[in-house]
């Protein structure tokens, strides 16, 4: 007797093509062979169009963020778009001062891409989403003709439960308040920006991307009176404190000296004419906190792997005009603006 | 970084500020202009400013390679990408600076326009040996340090015999541009622009060396001092064009001596004059039309010259009427006397090229200095 009439998935030369996103059954074979056997748990294993969940514990409340992810190169130094796709939405959710519950992902595919790269990112992604304990209850698939996407893009949505009297919000921040930061900046832009333009640096920059919500707990535990917390993804840390300084009503003054870069970024961007505060960071937090609790925040993230290098930055002023400036190392005084557009390069 | 770390000491710093302030004399004012973009750039994110005594302005100059791109060439480049089907690549900011009919090389890019930002030349000459089928023209832009890269470009481009890889050349000479400064009736006549020395270029000028600026100290009677694009570099220009004022001197001087010669890189300069001659005259933003201030490509490497290919004729536009970009580049106003800037006019979309580059005298204003226009209060 014959075992089956399936031909299996040809994971190392196959390729997506229109079939995967028709609803036949070569949409099936991709879903369950791809997809469900690398993020396998009980919810997709239902098979049902949703997945139906425990409710919070009691006075919890659910925080909802989603998030969807478009990088270039599909993978870069220290990551790719699968692992990024479960801790760019785990940050989302944890800088709300919730635990990560459960994640959605969709995945827009484009005809054409290789199905092994689809099965490494997904893979990336399983083994993200494991570590972070956060499972993948339900998820969906489109094709795209060619020449429509990018590869793949993939959009992740996250639920996380608050526990009752948390309040983190970027609108708390109050004059008297410090600014820290819970490691080096920009990373994780330089590292997109090395591989995307061919940018051969001595040695190899990596890209921070790490699931935060660990190192929120810790965050919160150190520092009772913890206004905010927020991760300083596109724009870096110059478009979050302009963010929080607008949802406050406040101003922020930073001291260029304290501020956190790693050697191998700070000299890219001197090559490149970049500044290290505009550029995007994927395992990195930014905290706000009463003045007199700082230094118990900085001493409990360095405690912590993900942020060993941990500094107290700046703080909250009071200021209508709502501006982030910056006392520069040299002794002036400078605004930190947002980027206008994208960053690019300068001439001279 | 250690190397570039110690070009931004903050105890240096407050020890020259320190030295400027004693040398002033009491009563006496200061209006020093730095030409380079690079240097309006580092004045603004250093907030060297704020170390200077009061007796010291600093005007921002007409240096910034995008700054003073006429919207005319700009026009030109779109419309190669646009209606020839050709590849333009270009440097970053240029993408940016605004075009005729409300586009930028940008927005072009979004209407369908093949336009690329590149690093250096060699990756747009790069493009053209990799993609045969393809016609790529560099959009080439920049002063004496981006000319001897296109140059070289050019040459290889001939050596490869190369059928699908031209140049538009939009290069322009420092020399010509401290002239037009120094002979516009602001300056020469009217007064209204006082100018009692410059900051001389920093990369321009390991290219050119020093000996062009002399013709500034001997006939207009104006000391130069070339320094590096490091806030201390400025902060030691300042110090020795104080000195010069003082003194009653008129000469050129090199802060910059670990870059910069009295005959600057000749082989460079041997290159640029193999593949390139001046240009009567070429359209300045700003500036307006200045005699023999650019390059074009030499008729022996007309099969590169993108204006040769493609029959290209330059139109002059119009900058906004309300755009005091000119005034600006010349030192006659500054930012905070356009009624567009900050209001109509930002970084995000600016009307005049001043917005654009963070080079530019206005978009430097807006990013690093708009807080000194309004009071705040500071912690």
């Amino acid at each position: 007797m014959k075992k089956n009439y399936v031909r299996p998935l040809d994971l190392r030369h196959g390729s997506v093509d229109l079939s995967h996103g028709g609803g036949g059954r070569a949409m099936v074979q991709l879903i369950s062979d791809v997809f469900g056997k690398a993020f396998d748990n009980e919810w997709l294993r239902q098979g049902d169009d949703g997945a139906v969940l425990p409710a919070p514990g009691p006075g919890e409340r659910l925080v909802v963020a989603t998030d969807a992810h478009v990088v270039s190169p599909l993978f870069f130094p220290g990551g790719d778009i699968g692992c990024l796709a479960v801790h760019g939405t785990v940050n989302d959710v944890a800088v709300m001062g919730a635990r990560p519950l459960y994640l959605a992902a969709s995945f827009v595919l484009e005809e054409g891409f290789p199905l092994a790269d689809l099965a490494r990112i997904v893979a990336s992604m399983a083994a993200a989403a494991r570590e972070a304990g956060v499972p993948v209850v339900t998820g969906d698939t489109k094709v795209v003709e060619k020449g429509k996407g990018d590869g793949v893009f993939i959009t992740t949505t996250g639920i996380g439960a608050l526990p009752a009297g948390s309040n983190l919000s970027g609108a708390n921040a109050r004059a008297g308040d410090a600014v820290i930061v819970s490691g080096t900046l920009g990373d994780h832009g330089m590292a997109i920006m090395a591989q995307r333009e061919n940018l051969a640096f001595d040695s190899e920059i990596r890209s921070d991307t790490a699931a935060l919500h660990g190192l929120a707990a810790v965050a919160m535990a150190a520092a009772p009176g913890l206004r905010l917390l927020r991760d300083p993804t596109r724009g870096g840390l110059a478009a979050t404190l302009n963010e929080i300084a607008q949802q406050s009503g406040v101003g922020i003054v930073l001291d260029e000296a304290a501020i956190p870069v790693d050697p191998q970024v700070a000299a890219a961007c001197e090559f490149l004419g970049l500044d290290p505060l505009n550029i995007a960071n994927e395992g990195k937090l930014i905290a706000v906190c009463p003045a007199d609790e700082a230094d118990a925040l900085v001493a409990a993230l360095r405690a912590h792997p993900l942020g060993a290098r941990a500094a107290r930055v700046g703080e909250v002023i009071a200021d209508e005009h709502r501006f982030v400036q910056m006392k520069t190392a040299f002794g002036g005084r400078r605004m930190v603006d947002w980027l206008a557009g994208e960053q690019l390069p300068r001439i001279c | 970084m250690k190397y570039v770390d110690e070009f931004r000491d903050g105890d240096v710093a407050r020890g020259l500020a320190a030295a400027i302030a004693r040398e002033v004399e009491p009563g006496w004012r200061y209006a020093f202009m730095e030409f380079c973009g690079g240097h309006t750039h580092a004045i603004s994110r250093y907030g060297v400013a704020d170390l200077l005594p009061p007796e010291v302005r600093m005007i921002h100059g007409p240096g910034c390679p995008v700054c003073v791109l006429p919207i005319g060439r700009i026009d030109q480049a779109i419309q190669l990408a646009l209606n020839q089907g050709v590849t333009v690549c270009t440097y970053g900011d240029t993408l940016r600076v605004p075009a005729s009919e409300g586009l930028s090389m940008l927005r072009a890019r979004a209407r369908g326009a093949d336009i690329r930002m590149i690093y250096s030349a060699a990756d747009a000459l790069a493009l053209a040996q990799r993609e045969p089928q393809r016609q790529v023209v560099f959009f080439a832009i920049g002063f004496e340090t981006t000319t001897p890269p296109t140059a070289l470009v050019i040459r290889q481009a001939a050596q490869l015999g190369l059928t699908n890889f031209t140049v538009l050349s939009c290069h322009v000479l420092t020399p010509s541009a401290i002239t037009a400064i120094l002979e516009s009736p602001e300056v020469r006549d009217l007064g209204t622009v006082p100018l009692d020395g410059f900051i001389g270029p920093a990369h321009v000028s390991t290219i050119i060396g020093s000996r062009p600026y002399e013709h500034f100290a001997e006939e207009y009677r104006k000391p130069v001092v070339i320094a590096g694009f490091e806030p201390l570099d400025v902060m030691q220009a300042i110090r020795m064009l104080v000195r010069q004022v003082n003194e009653g001197r008129a000469e050129v001087e090199n802060e910059f001596t670990r870059a910069v010669t009295e005959d600057g890189n000749l082989k460079a300069q041997a290159l640029v004059s193999e593949v390139f001659e001046l240009r009567q005259a070429f359209e300045w933003r700003g500036l307006g039309m200045v005699p023999y201030s650019a390059l074009r490509i030499r008729e022996r490497f007309a099969a590169f010259d993108a204006e040769a290919r493609f029959g290209l004729v330059y139109q002059p536009v119009p900058d906004h009427k309300s755009c005091e970009c000119g005034a600006i580049l010349r030192g006659v106003k500054t930012p905070l006397d356009c009624k567009l800037f900050g209001t109509v006019c930002t970084p995000e979309t600016p009307m005049g090229s001043c917005m654009v580059s963070s080079e530019g005298a206005c978009a430097a204003h807006y990013t690093y200095g708009r807080f000194r226009d309004i009071p705040v209060v500071a912690g």
